[in-house]
């Protein structure tokens, strides 16, 4: 058991337990799992309207320095200097074998670059980075006094319209900006991990219970939904977003994982980079594919797929599809066996279950831009 | 939620006895715990269940659960509407939601069982 004094709390904690939260410990912190509403309902409420994420576990790290952008060209497989001012990538940490440190956002604000990481990963990410520092670079780890609050959903424009009077017609998806939110400056991003529309917004501590108020005053003409990690994480995989500790880690390849389109040889030396070429032209041995099941049963991670009886792949992430009503999964699976229309089977507690391999994403009619 | 007139098991399921006849179900606790679930398997009317072994799993969006039987016996009867639509051992799981009856074979088993309190 997990001594849940020892938990970190955010600064929306107490909003979660007033909601009637399920609370589990994770990546440090007490976050909840799910609301009484329950994952389905939290899920479909963020396809077909709006809801609400605390996400203040995740890890926030400030960049700055005049070589702040060489250091994070070396540190990470996407080219950084493509960025214009206030323009967000979705990027890796490789070691130097190619497998993953973590996944990341890199934000790109005027004066600085700001990181976002998983929030199993802070110290070791921060560790990673700081043992590679450069005299001309600062690193500054900013978690734990900056709250996250994520709104997802096609309606999450309306909410965060009445927020601020920023233009938000006019922000694209993977850009950010600082803004007046609920009457204070707050940096937020036109970003999320559901495959919806949606908005995420830093804030200081003491500005969470501003936040929180508003932004659920706003979403209730919306019927917005409070939405805990059960379905960010059935979202994110309908959408085939990696998680990391599941479908990625420190073994494998951003090759195999399907996340070549974030690495750019071309921008010269990273760490990292002469593996993952190689294991560019080679091919991989194994990668990560989607199926869906074609009979009644939940992928689990760990389960295996098997092609005429011998094993063809592992899963890594598993859930019944609440979209979708029927069992999806990610699966490492051999060369060979890998191609969408690949009929495979789940070992299912001895039983071999029909599924299939199938082109991402699950959920086809995400709304994000 | 605790009901008063069932007996329970360690496993958070709950046991009500009619005659020769034990209705077995899970607690309130035990579906807040599962979370959503999405389908139940249950053995075929006519099988032997044995005391402590598994009879059946429960899938939860986030999680399986294997069912263990109470009691050793025969099954009786499944509950098809559970089958057909598992929603219902989350709304309801002392009523519409039960599992499976059991014809018991052993009635000193039931001392093992636990009361409410």
């Amino acid at each position: 058991m997990v001594d849940v004094s020892s938990l970190k709390k955010t600064p929306f904690h107490r909003r979660h337990l007033a909601a009637g939260a399920k609370m589990v410990p994770f990546a440090g912190y007490h976050m909840p799992v799910q609301y009484p509403a329950g994952i389905i309902a939290e899920h479909l409420a963020v396809r077909k309207s709006v809801g609400v994420f605390d996400l203040s576990h995740m890890g926030e790290f400030e960049v700055r320095g005049p070589g702040a952008l060489a250091w994070l060209q070396r540190m990470t497989t996407n080219d950084v200097s493509v960025l214009e001012d206030y323009k967000i990538q979705y990027s890796i940490l490789c070691y130097d074998h190619g497998g993953i440190v973590d996944d990341l956002l890199v934000y790109k604000l005027p004066d600085r670059y700001f990181l976002v990481v998983n929030g199993a990963n802070i110290k070791k990410d921060f560790d990673w980075l700081y043992a590679h520092l450069t005299k001309d670079v600062t690193l500054t780890d900013i978690s734990d006094e900056t709250g996250l609050l994520a709104i997802q959903g096609p309606h999450a424009q309306q909410v965060m319209a009445q927020l601020t009077d920023y233009d938000l017609d006019g922000m694209g998806y993977y850009w950010c900006a600082k803004a007046e939110i609920c009457g204070r400056r707050m940096l937020f991003s036109r970003t999320g991990y559901t495959g919806e529309d949606g908005f995420e917004i830093y804030c200081a501590p003491h500005d969470a219970d501003e936040l929180w108020e508003r932004t659920l005053q706003a979403g209730a003409s919306s019927s917005m939904a409070l939405v805990g990690l059960g379905a960010r994480d059935s979202l994110r995989l309908e959408m085939k977003y990696a998680l990391y500790g599941n479908d990625i880690d420190q073994t494998t390849n951003p090759i195999e994982a399907g996340l070549g389109w974030v690495v750019k040889p071309d921008k010269g030396e990273f760490i990292g980079r002469d593996p993952i070429v190689r294991m560019k032209t080679e091919k991989p041995g194994r990668r990560l594919v989607c199926f869906e099941m074609q009979q009644q049963a939940i992928p689990r991670k760990g389960y295996k797929l098997m092609k005429d009886g011998v094993e063809a792949g592992v899963v890594t992430s598993g859930i019944h599809s609440p979209s979708l009503e029927q069992g999806i999964g990610l699966a490492y699976v051999r060369q060979g066996h890998d191609r969408v229309g690949t009929e495979l089977s789940l070992d299912v507690r001895g039983r071999q279950l029909a599924c299939e391999i199938v082109k991402p994403p699950f959920y086809k009619h995400g709304t994000h831009r | 939620m605790i009901l008063d007139e069932l007996k329970y098991t360690k496993e958070h399921e709950w046991v009500l006895i009619e005659d020769d006849i034990a209705t077995v179900g899970i607690t309130d606790f035990a579906q807040g715990e599962l979370g959503d679930i999405v389908f139940v398997e249950f053995p075929a009317v006519g099988d032997s269940v044995t005391a402590n072994e598994p009879f059946g799993t429960i899938e939860a969006v986030k999680a399986v659960a294997e069912l263990f039987a109470p009691l050793s016996g025969t099954v009786e009867e499944t509950n098809s509407a559970a089958a057909d639509d598992a929603g219902i051992i989350n709304a309801d799981p002392y009523g519409k939601g039960w599992m499976i009856r059991i014809k018991m074979s052993d009635p000193a088993e039931l001392d093992s069982l636990l009361t409410p309190d």
